[in-house]
């Protein structure tokens, strides 16, 4: 077999953005939508690092900002669900109509 | 700052274990976006984030693989399995769980998924080639190093970002303020 290099692991990298795509575009249920987010933000962490390996570690240092930034739309993304719950008693994204007239 | 190359510490079995933890990082994520329960999705979640953790190990990235089981295993997953014991989901789990928009996703997915393999294909000759790096067996050191001289705003503004999700967070959960 062929050593490991980097494009292995841009192709898993894809493969789970790929899914993460499906998840937020085909479930109902928003937390499992916040969890493909996550998935997503996951893939391109992979990206980054396994970049990082052929240009230095920037590659490292970007992929630690992203998981900050994972963290505050984490924390903001549920609390926004929890206020939603008080307000209609469900998390499924295509009853959230509010503003729709 | 020179990097430290160690000799005789060559890695043993990388193929098995590449097609290892990717494969299992790829089932776990299948998992997450088809389970019913949000929990079971979450567990997916977490088992996917560990095998993750352990694919930056085998990209001699040790710190992000350490920060990646701490804060996304242990502190963010956290958050969202309490928030899924917060919110009562008996009755979203009896419900349709996928969309009526579902197979439109679904192929716009597809779409995307073709338009990376036409690019990684073709457009091999596009990605300028680098040159793999020494490793370094001080990892942390210079991830710190960089953080605090070279990405110095960034973090910066990183922190004050966590400090409006926290207020942010606090506003929207907060039944009276």
């Amino acid at each position: 077999m062929s050593p490991i290099g980097t494009v292995h692991y841009l192709v898993v990298a894809a493969a789970l953005l790929i899914l993460g795509v499906i998840g937020v575009l085909t479930r109902r249920n928003v937390v499992i939508i916040l969890m493909s987010i996550e998935l997503i933000l996951n893939a391109v962490n992979l990206n980054l690092v396994a970049f990082s390996r052929l240009w230095g570690l920037h590659g490292q240092v970007f992929a630690i900002f992203v998981i900050t930034d994972a963290a505050a739309e984490a924390a903001v993304g549920l609390g926004i669900l929890i206020a939603f719950f008080r307000n209609k008693e469900t998390v499924n994204v295509d009853e959230i109509d509010l503003l729709k007239w | 700052m020179q990097p430290i190359v160690q000799p005789g510490m060559q890695p043993v079995a990388t193929t098995f274990f590449f097609y290892f933890l990717s494969g299992l990082t790829l089932l776990s994520g299948v998992l997450v976006i088809t389970r019913k329960s949000p929990v079971h999705s979450a567990l997916a979640l977490i088992f996917g984030l560990l095998t993750q953790a352990g694919l930056y190990l085998m990209l001699y990235a040790p710190f992000v693989a350490g920060v990646q089981i701490i804060l996304y295993a242990g502190g963010i997953m956290v958050l969202f399995l309490f928030v899924i014991m917060l919110v009562n989901l008996e009755r979203s789990q009896k419900e349709e769980q996928f969309n009526k928009q579902w197979l439109i996703g679904l192929l716009a997915a597809i779409a995307l998924g073709a338009l990376f393999i036409i690019v990684y294909v073709k457009g091999k000759s596009f990605f300028p080639v680098g040159i793999p790096q020494p490793i370094e067996s001080n990892n942390t050191q210079q991830i710190g190093v960089m953080l605090y001289g070279q990405y110095m705003f960034a973090f910066e503004i990183a922190s004050l970002l966590l400090l409006v999700a926290i207020i942010g967070a606090v506003v929207m959960a907060k039944k009276r303020i």
